[in-house]
């Protein structure tokens, strides 16, 4: 179980979000742009420090304020796919992938069979040993994904998960991260401006406005409720399945 | 009527910019051909084995790549601290490393010498255990450092700051502490740009006359570099000093076609 409760000063309003996650489940923050959505990943990967609060996955503490405890990104084991997905374009993919395992100075015949295994899963087998420069979108999100997942990582963030790929593997890409999470029994926080991500990413959803979560439910409980901004999520999202 | 004008004035600035683009090749072009034209290769090659000309080109290349690879080590560090970190004063340390593009080279030459001559505040101290740093190599290449500082931090500086900081990041959030992120990711990434600036560097310690004939003077096989062969011969032995020149010429063309083709090379994703 991840549980947040953190308070950072932005430059256009204070970020103060307090919330859980349980282990396997996928909880998926909408809003617009500038909410705050990618700085409160930020906070929770540790490559930006809150001012005061508490992060901590299970029975260990990332962030403590009052202790002073604040593990550095380095050491959080958090798996976080980047909305440019920052894959390293000078390495091969098998590289890519490899990287984290390297830095954790895992042995050799390991790295292979670990990270031929994440290849198999986001069907990149036979991009292994082409340089991540020569990718496509698709390609390099997917890459992003086997990269993050390889470490094992004890709580998985995605920015804009999906949003390079094309409508069928979209579609196929929500349910196996969804299975993913679901089996891996970690918490995972996706960030999109997908109404579809959103309801077939996330067993929960938050809204955030100015830095805040005004909004925290199930899809169904989301759908009821009365938000502004969800009501213009779900008119956008009829008028999408009304011209598709 | 309108188009017809535009027409006229379109074709007046081609006629005009062409004029100028040529007048301009041809200035630069001139002076080059003539040097090439005054020599023959047999004379180039007997000029070689000349040994003012042999000393002057061992001692540049020698002292030019140490200048270089000393530059190299102190530089990227630096270009790299500037490019991500803020701290008091970093604008005045920015200002301070550029300041000697702009000093005239025998200015820096006299600095050089009040600083590391025998009476100087650094070389004073030197002096006192019986070593003294002006006029001998180790001037020289302390000369070449000064003036050719600038041209490798400026440019390492902007290749760092080009930079994407999410690579970073994303190593980071993959386990890797700061130095093997900056050797694994951040260095393969701005490879081109800082060969390419060492290479500038590199040309413009092999050029430097003013601040090495004043702070370590002008003696064959210790301190007599290229630049200062060329000036050395010109008075007697014309040959030798077109031959020094001209191998400056063609390391000079090589150093711009390596930074066009290295400037190129920078991978972006």
């Amino acid at each position: 179980m991840l549980e947040v409760a953190v308070r950072r000063n932005l430059r256009d309003y204070t970020l103060e979000a307090a919330f859980n996650v349980g282990s396997g489940e996928t909880f998926v923050l909408i809003g617009e742009n500038g909410a705050g959505k990618s700085s409160l990943l930020f906070l929770l990967s540790g490559l930006l420090s809150p001012e005061s609060g508490r992060i901590s996955i299970g029975e260990r503490a990332l962030y403590d304020g009052a202790y002073g405890i604040d593990v550095p990104a380095e050491a959080r084991d958090i798996g976080f796919v980047f909305q440019n997905y920052a894959i390293f374009p000078h390495l091969t993919v098998f590289e890519n992938v490899a990287f984290g395992l390297r830095r954790r100075k895992v042995q050799a015949s390991e790295i292979r069979s670990r990270v031929e295994e994440h290849l198999a899963l986001l069907s990149l087998e036979n991009l292994s040993a082409v340089r991540a420069d020569q990718l496509s979108g698709g390609e390099r999100q997917r890459t992003a994904l086997a990269r993050a997942l390889v470490i094992a990582p004890a709580l998985l963030l995605l920015d804009e998960p999906v949003s390079a790929l094309d409508a069928v593997a979209q579609e196929r890409m929500r349910s196996e991260l969804r299975n993913y999470v679901r089996r891996a029994d970690i918490p995972c926080i996706a960030v999109t401006h997908s109404f579809r991500d959103a309801l077939s990413l996330g067993d929960r959803i938050g809204v955030m406005e100015r830095g805040r979560i005004v909004q925290n439910g199930t899809p169904d409980e989301m759908r009821r409720s009365g938000n502004e901004f969800l009501h213009q999520f779900f008119c956008e999202c009829r008028q999408e399945h009304g011209s598709h | 009527m309108r188009g017809y004008f535009q027409g006229r004035k379109n074709l007046y600035l081609t006629i005009g910019g062409g004029l100028l683009i040529t007048l301009l090749l041809v200035f630069i072009i001139t002076p080059i051909i003539g040097l090439l034209f005054r020599t023959t290769p047999e004379q180039f090659l007997a000029s070689l084995s000349d040994p003012v000309v042999w000393n002057a080109l061992v001692l540049s290349l020698i002292t030019a790549s140490l200048s270089t690879l000393i530059i190299i080590g102190v530089g990227t560090p630096v270009a790299w601290i500037n490019a991500r970190h803020r701290y008091p004063g970093r604008e005045l340390v920015d200002t301070l490393i550029d300041l000697p593009l702009v000093l005239p080279p025998t200015v820096a030459g006299l600095a050089l010498l009040m600083a590391f001559g025998r009476m100087g505040l650094i070389g004073g101290f030197f002096y006192e255990f019986g070593i003294s740093i002006a006029f001998t190599t180790l001037a020289v290449v302390i000369a070449q450092i000064f003036v050719s500082l600038p041209f490798y931090i400026r440019q390492a500086r902007a290749s760092f700051e080009q930079l994407d900081t999410t690579y970073e990041l994303a190593a980071r959030s993959l386990g890797s502490t700061s130095l093997p992120t900056f050797f694994t990711v951040i260095l393969p990434l701005v490879k081109s740009g800082l060969i390419a600036g060492a290479i500038m560097s590199f040309a413009r310690a092999l050029g430097e006359f003013g601040a090495t004939i004043m702070f370590a003077g002008n003696f064959q096989g210790r301190t007599q570099t290229m630049p200062l062969a060329i000036y050395t011969t010109m008075q007697g032995d014309l040959n030798a000093s077109i031959t020094l020149s001209v191998i400056l010429v063609l390391i000079s063309f090589v150093v711009i076609a390596l930074v066009k083709y290295r400037l190129r090379g920078d991978v972006r994703c």
